[in-house]
């Protein structure tokens, strides 16, 4: 990742996108969410989803293998072109995940994250405070899932 | 069969547990691979050498057992119907293989749906906690349960 210096408020990290397929929502749903809304189609119909939905850490499970795999893509980047790689993590929590739309069979969400505060940190001088809102929009344009999270970032070291 | 929990059955400063479930080094493994491919969920030599010191599950992973704990003992004797997301998570403690967790359950506030008359909400906190009653992870999060009168004054 970037150094904290090199991070501006308002910059985004398109994660990429991911399509839910029926077999994948239900294999998920068996082993961590087995409401019936989750793993029974007849079932989803009567509920209030109205049809099969992903449970909603399956959602966010997604999103957390995208981040690591867009870390990945810009950490090999960026030692191509020769340059140092900063440090970042370990999140120790997150906050404000909303589930507003539920995410039905074949439906693709397109995740992106946006930096929405930057700050030094009080008790560690060579790391920031970065936040992002992680955000998921589905196939038609409708926001289906967000949440707030706080991660350390390495400040540049001739900086720190 | 047993009439499910309601709405209404729930009391702020109810307090209850359930589980347990021992979390093995294969699942958090498994889990890790597939949704949070990092060094210090996956293998025990490169986890010793993170933040982390050792093999421990991914926070998600614990959100994703505490959340099956609740499914087994809680909100499958429940009219669940599902919840709008989570206030707050905090990852407390690393969650190592071989734990045996339990989630303490603690009613905050239940209030009515108002664009839903058939619908409440309960606050809840839950807590993942280990052996020593230590707790590993926390959250604040509202559930939703059909009433069992639905639009009655709260």
């Amino acid at each position: 990742m970037k150094y904290f210096e090199d991070i501006q408020v308002g910059e985004t990290f398109d994660l990429g996108r991911h399509t839910f397929t029926a077999e994948e929502i239900k294999a998920f749903a068996h082993r961590f969410d087995p409401q019936p809304f989750h793993v029974d189609e007849d079932a989803a119909a009567q509920s209030h989803f109205g049809a099969l939905a992903a449970s909603g850490w399956h959602t966010a499970s997604v999103w957390m293998r995208l981040m690591v795999e867009y870390r990945r893509r810009v950490t090999e980047a960026t030692r191509a072109r020769g340059e140092p790689v900063a440090g970042i993590g370990p999140a120790l929590g997150f906050r404000d995940m909303k589930w507003l739309k539920p995410v039905y069979v074949d439906d693709t969400i397109e995740y992106v994250s946006e930096v929405i505060e930057l700050r030094p940190s009080g008790s560690r001088p060579t790391q920031g405070l970065m936040t992002i809102r992680a955000t998921g929009v589905n196939q038609h344009g409708v926001l289906v899932f967000s949440f707030v999270s706080t991660t350390l970032v390495e400040r540049r070291p001739d900086e720190a | 069969m047993k009439p499910k929990l309601h709405w209404e059955d729930f009391k702020p400063g109810d307090v209850a547990v359930y589980g347990p479930r021992r979390v093995t080094r294969e699942e958090i493994v498994a889990y890790a691979a597939e949704f949070d491919p990092q060094p210090m969920h996956l293998d025990e030599a490169a986890a010793s050498a993170t933040p982390l010191g050792g093999l421990a599950a991914s926070g998600w992973h614990t959100c994703c057992l505490m959340m099956r704990v609740l499914v087994d003992g809680l909100l499958s004797q429940a009219a669940s119907e599902g919840a709008p997301g989570v206030d707050e998570v905090r990852w407390l403690k690393p969650l190592r293989p071989g734990t045996e967790i339990r989630v303490r359950t603690v009613a905050l506030e239940t209030r009515p749906s108002k664009s839903r008359p058939t619908r409440g909400f309960v606050k809840f906190r839950f807590e993942v906690i280990d052996e020593r009653d230590a707790v590993v992870m926390d959250l604040v999060c509202s559930q939703m349960l059909l009433r069992r009168e639905p639009g009655a004054p709260a």
